[in-house]
């Protein structure tokens, strides 16, 4: 970090078994950095974004974040993108007292300020969201048999505890590891089970193997996803032409819909994406990158021109950030989890849309509340100081 | 490690693998230099060098002086690196010793382990031993999902330690720890294949038939050499939990093991100047390959260009030099020795798959 420079580093999925839409998040990430050092960067500091290539590998994510922080000598990292992956360099990345912000994952583990005090998450953790998720189901699908299928990891683990909170014991579970992209057994399973309505907490690439592998077995429960793996662009390009297998799918999210014309951060993004991303197929992934640059350069500007890791940190607990999302966000000394509810979606023929009431809630034993969403349009920006 | 005998030297050769074990002894003050020297980076990459050196000794023991073909070392550190892991999160937080007793208990674990493989691996030959090596890497994931109750699936386990004594940074306590455990390896390993185990190694790789008629028991010196080999991947792979402060099934692939027979081939089969040209350049190669894709601005090509640029360099050493880079500063200083010969020759063998 320099007078005229802030480098910060990330780790993504550029290849392999979770590279199937994540990997456009982090050029739309840069892309609005770029948009942002256009217009001067913040405080006269031009934003360069380091792009590292885990293959959502733990081992490997141990290697990359090494090379940003002892090589590169990043100020910090954000959005280190997985929950197997980025909870193996929490330790590290306090060692060295790298601020380690927004992570882009549901772990609860984001949230332990006394434990990882540099460390903030971005998502709605998982179990909030199942517990969101849940309490649709148990509205519309009352008295179905609901299942669950997830990640073999904190991701699954987070998220069926929000869904049993809610349901109480799911009838009948399996996980997968992303290592195997095989989920014939689980899917047989659950069919075996006669499930009526199955829940996923799955990346991309396995909510569309999946469904694809439910269909191929004459399975065809009512599928209720995770918001990290129900990007409709991503799960239709992965299907193909079983794309029309998504229609009905229930999922939530918490930051504006790609399609949604009428929204100005999205206009905003589209022209971003146009000028600096070359022009990438504009879809959720592509939003929640640039969301994440927006709250990045919104924590730089509330730090003020004397930026240290420490006084960045200290800007981010202070909070009272606003931006593209739809749910709040609730940063403090004690609280350091992602953004605090969400929408339910709903594929309709070949459109994602909101419907519905916005929901909050906390990862305990909490009521799910409804609340109407108020959403602070781009006007002010700050992209100049 | 004061307990160095010297034995009567049988062969010429032999009086220089002499001296390289004073090579290996004046390298420790140079890698406490270097500690000192290089940015944390750089050290936590010696480090690595130092982690990887474990594992090529023992692989280049096994494949190079014996003849057995392993493609499922990665698998043995993996046991490795789990064992310690275990160990270490039951017993961290009583201070440094802790980590002796882990790194022993994954000796240990590994070298049991390596004794029940060996003992399948005495009974095939090449492409079943190759086959049978194979499936022991392949399996680690799968391990590790079925028990996701020990082992936590893909995720892995993290690995609690204590913090370096006094004020020395991680990176120069990792180096410590790693290179003690290189070092320590191959002055066991230079010891032991001087004597008459490394004689029964060579007779048991050059032609089986005529060992067995000099008296030597095959299979016991085929099954030995596994398990040596398995106690240095195994220390390999505890020493890379120590340093990735985690295990995960991801961090040993399939592809680790590919790459560690490569770095041994290319650094020289059967001798361990080669096990070290080929730690580092099991470090170096992919740090290389990310650097070239940095600067074209190509990150998709990052997880594959190693690979590729592994197998490039393999070719043109096989071409240039089939002893390995180790038998190009052999051949500047001119030696000649009939059983260097007939290691490239086996090298060279090897890789032409003319092996019965």
């Amino acid at each position: 970090m320099t007078d005229t420079e802030i480098l910060v580093g990330t780790h993504m999925p550029l290849t392999g078994p979770a590279a199937a839409g994540y990997s456009k998040i982090a050029p739309a990430t840069r892309a609005y950095f770029e948009h942002v050092n256009a217009a001067g960067g913040v405080y006269g500091r031009k934003i360069s974004y380091k792009i590292m290539d885990d293959t959502y590998n733990p081992a490997t994510t141990q290697q990359v974040v090494r090379e940003l922080v002892l090589q590169d000598k990043v100020f910090a990292i954000l959005n280190g993108l997985g929950t197997p992956t980025h909870t193996g360099v929490l330790d590290f990345l306090k060692t060295n007292r790298v601020p380690d912000l927004f992570v882009a994952s549901g772990s609860r583990s984001w949230n332990q300020p006394e434990k990882y005090p540099g460390t903030f998450g971005f998502n709605p953790d998982y179990t909030v969201e199942g517990k969101i998720l849940a309490s649709y189901v148990q509205r519309e699908q009352k008295g179905q048999k609901v299942c669950f299928l997830g990640q073999d990891d904190d991701f699954g683990r987070d998220s069926l505890a929000g869904i049993e909170k809610i349901l109480g014991p799911v009838a009948a579970k399996q996980t997968y590891v992303t290592s195997n992209p095989n989920v014939g057994p689980q899917m047989g399973a659950l069919k075996q089970a006669g499930c009526q309505v199955v829940m996923l907490a799955t990346i991309p690439g396995f909510t569309a193997l999946s469904i694809g592998t439910a269909a191929k077995i004459g399975f065809k429960p009512k599928f209720v996803v995770s918001n990290v793996g129900a990007d409709y662009d991503t799960l239709a390009k992965q299907l193909g032409a079983a794309a029309p297998l998504l229609d009905g799918l229930v999922a939530a999210n918490y930051l504006p819909a790609s399609n949604d014309a009428n929204d100005p951060w999205i206009t905003l993004f589209k022209q971003i994406n146009t000028k600096y991303n070359g022009n990438a197929a504009f879809d959720n992934n592509i939003v929640y990158g640039m969301s994440v640059a927006v709250l990045f350069v919104e924590a730089l500007k509330a730090t003020g021109k004397d930026l240290t890791r420490e006084s960045l940190i200290a800007a981010v607990e202070r909070g009272g950030f606003k931006g593209p999302s739809i749910a709040p966000l609730r940063f403090s000394k004690t609280d350091h989890s992602g953004y605090a509810g969400e929408q339910l979606s709903k594929v309709t023929g070949t459109t994602q849309a909101y419907f519905g009431d916005a929901y909050s809630t906390d990862d305990g034993d909490g009521p799910v509340k409804a609340y109407t969403p108020t959403v602070v349009p781009p006007a002010a920006l700050p992209t100049q100081k | 490690m004061t307990a160095v005998r010297e034995r009567v030297p049988t062969r010429a050769g032999e009086v220089v693998r002499g001296r390289g074990r004073l090579w290996i002894l004046a390298a420790a003050p140079l890698i406490l230099a270097l500690t000192y020297i290089l940015p944390p980076f750089r050290t936590y990459q010696l480090a690595t060098v130092g982690a990887y050196l474990c594992v090529t000794a023992g692989l280049t023991v096994l494949t190079g002086l014996n003849g057995q073909l392993s493609l499922g070392h990665g698998a043995l550190m993996a046991t490795g690196a789990y064992t310690l892991a275990l160990s270490q999160n039951a017993l961290a937080g009583r201070g440094q010793w802790t980590l002796a007793v882990s790194a022993a208990a994954a000796v240990v674990v590994s070298t049991a382990v390596g004794a029940v493989v060996g003992l399948a691996a005495a009974r095939l030959r090449g492409p079943y031993l190759a086959g049978l090596t194979l499936a022991v890497a392949v399996v680690v994931p799968s391990i590790t999902s079925t028990f996701d109750g020990t082992f936590n699936s893909d995720q892995g386990l993290s690995v609690a330690l204590d913090p370096p004594p006094g004020y020395i940074p991680v990176e120069r306590w990792q180096a410590w720890l790693c290179w003690a455990g290189a070092l320590i390896t191959l002055l066991l390993l230079a010891n032991l294949i001087r004597g008459r185990f490394g004689r029964n190694l060579r007779a048991v790789r050059d032609d089986e038939a005529a060992a067995r008629l000099a008296g030597i028991s095959v299979a016991r010196t085929q099954v030995m050499a596994f398990v040596v080999s398995a106690a240095c991947a195994g220390l390999g792979g505890a020493l890379f939990a120590v340093l990735a402060q985690s295990v995960s099934p991801g961090a040993f692939p399939l592809a680790l093991s590919l790459f560690l027979l490569m770095a041994v081939v290319i650094g020289g089969l059967g001798s361990l100047a080669g096990a070290l040209w080929g730690a580092l350049l099991l470090v170096a190669l992919p740090a290389l390959a990310n650097s070239v894709t940095d600067r074209f601005n190509a990150p998709r090509l990052e997880g594959n260009l190693p690979l590729a640029v592994f197998g490039v360099v393999l070719v043109i050493v096989m071409l240039a030099a089939p002893g390995g880079i180790a038998s190009l500063t052999r051949r500047v200083r001119n030696e000649t020795h009939p059983d260097r010969a007939s290691r490239s020759r086996f090298s060279r063998r090897l890789f032409r798959q003319r092996r019965q």
